[in-house]
Order: structure tokens, then C-alpha cells, then sequence
């Protein structure tokens, strides 16, 4: 043997003939011409289009492969071609929804909109307004303004309740007591939001008379519904704090309480705040216990412990199945398009504020 | 400097995993300001034994220990004895460093002071990591970046940092429990220095795989075995470091540290 000897490979043990990297464009070109024919054959239609140039492309790609590249890759290129095509499909409603929220709520949508109430706004305006004789009036700020007080206080409830029972599941909870309680949340997830605000509307009937409603029943109502979201969120981002950092807060001689509040708390505090924003976000929509909790007004209400509040849930389905004029709904539809957006806009952006949230507490440098 | 008088004496020491005994009937003396090693197979109790030396033993749920362990003729697992008070008194080092990686550095040296409530002034507690960082030898590497987070560092200097934080608190025992197997060997023999330094302070007791540092770093050794999967762990002999490598009186021992053993 001389240094020479790199065995001479045989060539082509490891390379093997593929098809050109432009292939699957231009398949998926060739496919879309094939399914606009087929479908023009049964009549052009959208989703027809779609699944005939999708079969076709699903199709050619696998026996190109399965001839020039072999089995395995021809596998490759279906499975690859069905997971985007699934991409897609789930993107589908996704996409539809924000499209007609933003093009159906646009055009009410605005300062004008989110700073007046609907107090003293008749079916007359309205129907003036679509006959072009006076401005569109009439917005959301009441509402907008109920759904943030009786979230901030459905917060204030349930944030307290849900993180303790979620300390004590992880650092406390042993035996009977901790299942039952897990059992308890598990099935508190499973309630039906309309059993949430018959509760809550039950409880306050008892309380302090029938029919009474108020913004703090609807918050009442809404932190069931988001308790055990909180304890389950909760509770997992403290199960994932190491171990081994209770120990060494014990092995300092640290009590336990002050090792949860000092060690484990502030090292999950970023998981549990943007749990915490994403169950805010989970039930800032809740329409059906609102509704039979805190009622509905045209007026701007500011103390959620005394009278109806309305809420933009509430605000959405009044004007959308109870228009202010019977015989001109447009104005009303689109004010409840435009209270829609403003929803969507807020849970989106609560949900940004939770990835924010999440970041801005991480532990720093942490590997 | 506190007063050697930390003697530990173990008497009849059994310890339970719920219904499982891990270790049985363990009797030993650990002498003030001394290094005690304890070597033995993998899985023979060594780590339970060590956390029961301190009431680390308990963290986990269903764990239990029959016997006595007293510090200075006081039983630990006394009726009236505070876990907590012991703990301060008897610190321990992990096998993983651990530091909090929501503090820095600074703040992890006085972590077992400030998370206890205790209200320090600037100056004070300046001295205090100062010093608890020099006496682990950490302090040249880090003095100038103390408000990092301490997870930035390497991981000997990790490990050094836990050694800070657990002698800031100043305790008459310290319990090491396999403190370098995590560790490039720098920065083990930068640990091994240490204990020699930190035993002129501390009874130390360290747990080590790794037979030279146990011979390079103890006064005395302990030798554990277990006879087989799901059998107790034991202690065979327990002897002056010097005669448990050259000469000892059992022969397991001698198969074990001479190499001829699992
Ligand atoms: N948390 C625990 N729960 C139950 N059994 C344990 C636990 N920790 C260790 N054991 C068991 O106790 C025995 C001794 O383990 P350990 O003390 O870790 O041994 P060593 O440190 O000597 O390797 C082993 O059989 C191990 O499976
Ligand atoms: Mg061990």
C-alpha cells in the first residue's frame, strides 16, 4: 500500500440522477393548465381548479421521481407535495376571515367609531345616513370600553386563583386533594361558556336578585371560563423549572415558600405571563355568558358593579341580529363588522404582547 | 473562621425511597476539618447517604430515614429540629452546577443571604461576595462582569460559583456531591485546590468516581457496595485514605479501588 491508495470509489455509489431543480415549478405550472381543462370540463369553479391541478401535480411529480430518481424519492416528493397542499388547506379559513373582517369592518372602522357611543342613535339615523342625507353616526366606545373593564376584572380574579393553584399543584399538591383539583380544572376546561354565564347569572340572581346583571357578573362568568385555562398554563411552565434549582435553594437553607417565590416563580414568570395573555385573549371574545350577565346598552356604562354594561361581543351580535332600523340593517351590519375588527385587532394584538412578554422576562443568557 | 468542633457522627443509618431501602445501617465518624471521600459502584447510595447528611434526603416525596446523624451530639433528625437550620449549617455542592439563571453572579453569591430575608447594607454585602468568590477562586474571572447573569459562564466556573454561593452563607460542613464529574479536568484540579484551601475552614465531604481525587483531595475514604440491583447499599470499610489505597483491610475494597471491579 503507497499513500496513493485512496480507494478509487466506484462513482456513482453515492450520486444519482435527479431531476432538474426547476422540475417542480415547472410541473406545478404544467398542472395548473391541466386543472383549469378539467375543470372547465364539469364547469369552472374555484375549488374544482384547485384538486384538479393539485392531482395532477401530486401525480406527475411522483411517477417523474418514481422513473428517474427511484421509490424512495418518488415517496419523498408525494409526502412533500401533501404536507404544503395541507399548509395551504389550513391557511384557507384563516385567511378568509381576515380578509372579509378587514373588508367588510373598514368602512365604519376609525377614531369616530371607537370614541362615540350608540346613545340616542336611532333606525332614523341610519336610515337618513343610507339615503345620503346625513353622516353615518354611531360606534363602540361603550362597548369597547365595558370589554376592557370586565376583562381587567376577570383578570384580577382569575389571575390570583389560578397561579396559587397552580403553586400548589406543582410545589404542594400531594395525594387525594392535588388529583381532585387537577380533576376539577380538567373538567372546568369542558364547560360550555353559555354554563359559565347561566352560573354566574345564577349566582348574582341569588345574591342580590333576580335578573340582576352587571359587568362584574360577566367577569364573574368569564374567570370560570379562564381559571383553569391560567392553572393549566400555569402549571405547566413551573413543572418545567429544573429540580435541581429548588435543591440548590433548599441546600442553602432557603424555606420552601420563599424558594417558590424567589427561585422558581421569577425563572417561570415569562411562560406564565404570556399564558396569562393568551387566556386574556381566549375569553375577551366569550359572546354567549355576556350576554346573560352584563347585558346590553346603548349608553357608556364606566362602574361594572351597577348596571347593564355592554361589551363588543355583545355589541356584534345586537347590531347583527337586531338592526337599529329594521328596514335599512346595512349601517348596523357594518358597525358590527367594524366592532368584529376591533376584537380581531385586539386579540391579535394581545397575542403579540405575549410573545413580547415571554421575551422580555426570559431568563438572560440562559443556555 | 468558625471553631472545628463539626464532628458528624452516623449511627445505624437506614434510608428509604417510600418502600425501597437504598442504604443500610450505616455507622460512621467524620471528623472536624477533615476531607472524608466516598467511593464506591454506581448506584450504591452514595448520593442518597450524602443528602441525608444534611435533610436533602426529604425533598423527595415518600423518602425516609431510620438512625441518627449528630452534629455535635445533636441528633438532626431530632423531633424539634428545623430542616431549614440545618441546611444553613451544612451546605452542599451538586453534581450539575446550578446556578439561578435568573440572577447574576453577584446576586447568586448572595442568594442563600438575600433569599432568606436578610437585609444587608451595599458595603456588607460587597465583602461578602468578594470574599465567598475568592475563596472559590472565582474572583479574578468574574469581578469585573459580577452583574451577569451567572449561567454565562463555563461550566467549572459554574460549578466554583455554586461552591461561592454555598460558602456565602457560611456553613461548618460542606457536602460535595460528585462535584467535578461535569467538569473538563482544568477545571477539576482547579476544584480539587480549592477543597485543600477550603478545608482549613470546613468539614468537607466529597463523593467522587474518580479514585485519584479521591487519594489527591481526602484525609479519610469511605467505601460503599451494593451486592445486586434492588439490594441496599452498604458501607464495607471506612479508613485512612493512605490505607484504604494501599492496604485495605476488606478484600471488595481492594477489587474495587485496584481496578478489578465493575
Ligand atoms: N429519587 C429517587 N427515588 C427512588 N429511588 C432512588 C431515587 N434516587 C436514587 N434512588 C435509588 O437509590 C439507589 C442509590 O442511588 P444513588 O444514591 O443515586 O447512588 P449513587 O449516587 O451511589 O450512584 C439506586 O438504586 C437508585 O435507583
Ligand atoms: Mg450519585
Amino acid at each position: 500500500m503507497t499513500t496513493d491508495a485512496v480507494p478509487a470509489t466506484a462513482t456513482g455509489t453515492l450520486t444519482h440522477r435527479r431531476l432538474p431543480r426547476y422540475a417542480p415549478a415547472v410541473t406545478l405550472a404544467l398542472s395548473a393548465a391541466v386543472g383549469a381543462g378539467l375543470s372547465a370540463a364539469v364547469g369552472f369553479s374555484v375549488p374544482a381548479f384547485v384538486v384538479g391541478a393539485l392531482l395532477a401535480y401530486m401525480a406527475t411529480i411522483t411517477i417523474a421521481a418514481g422513473v428517474v430518481e427511484g421509490r424512495r424519492k418518488a415517496v419523498d416528493r408525494l409526502v412533500t407535495s401533501l404536507v404544503y397542499a395541507a399548509f395551504g388547506i389550513a391557511l384557507v379559513p384563516l385567511t378568509s376571515v381576515v380578509w372579509s373582517v378587514l373588508a367588510n369592518g373598514l368602512p365604519r372602522f376609525g377614531a369616530e367609531f371607537l370614541t362615540t357611543s350608540l346613545r340616542n342613535v336611532t333606525g332614523l339615523h341610519d336610515q337618513q345616513a343610507a339615503e345620503g342625507l346625513a353622516p353615518y353616526i354611531g360606534g363602540a366606545y361603550h362597548a369597547v370600553l365595558g370589554t376592557f373593564l370586565i376583562t381587567a376584572l376577570a383578570t384580577l380574579i382569575s389571575v390570583p386563583v389560578g397561579l396559587l393553584a397552580s403553586i400548589y399543584l406543582v410545589e404542594y399538591g400531594r395525594g387525594r386533594l392535588a388529583r381532585a383539583i387537577t380533576f376539577f380544572v380538567d373538567v372546568m376546561t369542558g364547560i360550555p361558556s353559555i354554563v359559565a354565564g347561566l352560573f354566574a347569572a345564577a349566582l348574582f340572581g341569588v345574591l342580590f336578585g333576580v335578573g340582576t346583571r352587571n359587568g362584574f357578573a360577566g367577569a364573574v362568568a368569564l374567570s370560570v371560563l379562564m381559571i383553569p385555562v391560567v392553572v393549566r398554563s400555569s402549571e405547566e411552565m413551573l413543572r418545567i423549572v429544573p429540580n435541581e434549582l429548588r435543591e440548590a435553594a433548599y441546600a442553602l437553607g432557603i424555606p420552601k415558600w420563599r424558594a417558590v417565590v424567589r427561585v422558581v416563580l421569577p425563572t417561570a414568570i415569562s411562560g406564565i405571563a404570556s399564558g396569562i395573555t393568551l387566556a386574556i385573549a381566549r375569553v375577551v371574545g366569550e359572546t354567549a355568558p355576556l350576554i346573560v350577565t352584563a347585558g346590553f346598552t346603548s349608553s357608556i356604562n364606566n362602574n361594572p358593579f351597577a348596571d347593564w354594561m355592554m361589551s363588543l361581543p355583545a355589541y356584534v351580535y345586537s347590531q347583527a341580529m337586531r338592526p337599529l332600523s329594521g328596514s335599512t340593517p346595512e349601517p348596523s351590519l357594518d358597525r358590527a363588522w367594524a366592532a368584529a375588527l376591533t376584537l380581531v385587532i385586539i386579540v391579535m394584538a394581545l397575542n403579540l404582547v405575549a410573545r413580547l412578554v415571554a421575551r422580555l422576562f426570559a431568563p438572560k443568557n440562559s443556555r | 473562621m468558625p471553631a472545628h468542633a463539626n464532628r458528624i457522627d452516623v449511627g445505624d443509618l437506614n434510608v428509604y425511597y417510600g418502600s425501597f431501602k437504598a442504604v443500610e445501617d450505616v455507622s460512621m465518624v467524620i471528623e472536624p476539618g477533615s476531607v472524608t471521600a466516598f467511593i464506591g459502584p454506581s448506584g450504591c447510595g452514595k448520593s442518597t447517604f450524602i443528602r441525608t447528611l444534611n435533610r436533602m434526603h426529604e425533598v423527595v416525596p415518600g423518602a425516609r430515614v431510620e438512625g441518627k446523624v449528630l452534629l455535635d451530639g445533636e441528633d438532626l433528625y431530632g423531633a424539634d429540629v428545623d430542616p431549614v437550620v440545618v441546611r444553613r449549617q451544612i451546605g452542599m455542592v451538586f453534581q450539575r452546577p446550578n446556578p439561578f439563571p435568573t440572577m447574576s453572579i453577584r446576586d447568586n453569591v448572595l442568594a442563600g443571604i438575600k433569599l432568606n430575608g436578610a437585609r444587608i447594607r451595599r458595603s456588607e454585602s460587597d465583602e461578602i461576595v468578594e470574599q465567598s468568590l475568592r475563596g472559590a477562586n472565582l474572583w479574578t474571572e468574574v469581578k469585573d462582569r459580577l452583574d451577569k447573569p451567572g449561567s454565562g459562564l463555563s461550566g467549572g466556573q459554574q460549578q466554583r460559583l455554586c461552591i461561592a454561593r454555598a460558602i456565602a452563607v457560611q456553613p461548618d460542613v460542606l457536602l460535595m456531591d460528585e462535584p467535578c464529574s461535569a467538569l473538563d479536568p482544568i477545571s477539576t484540579l482547579a476544584i480539587e485546590d480549592l477543597i485543600s484551601e477550603l478545608k482549613k475552614n470546613y468539614t468537607i465531604v466529597i463523593v467522587t468516581h474518580n479514585m485519584q481525587q479521591a487519594s489527591r483531595v481526602s484525609d479519610r475514604t469511605a467505601f460503599f457496595n451494593i451486592e445486586g440491583t434492588g439490594k441496599p447499599g452498604r458501607l464495607v470499610e471506612m479508613d485512612d485514605t493512605a490505607k484504604i489505597f494501599t492496604n485495605p483491610s476488606v478484600q471488595a475494597t481492594e477489587d474495587y479501588v485496584s481496578g478489578r471491579f465493575g
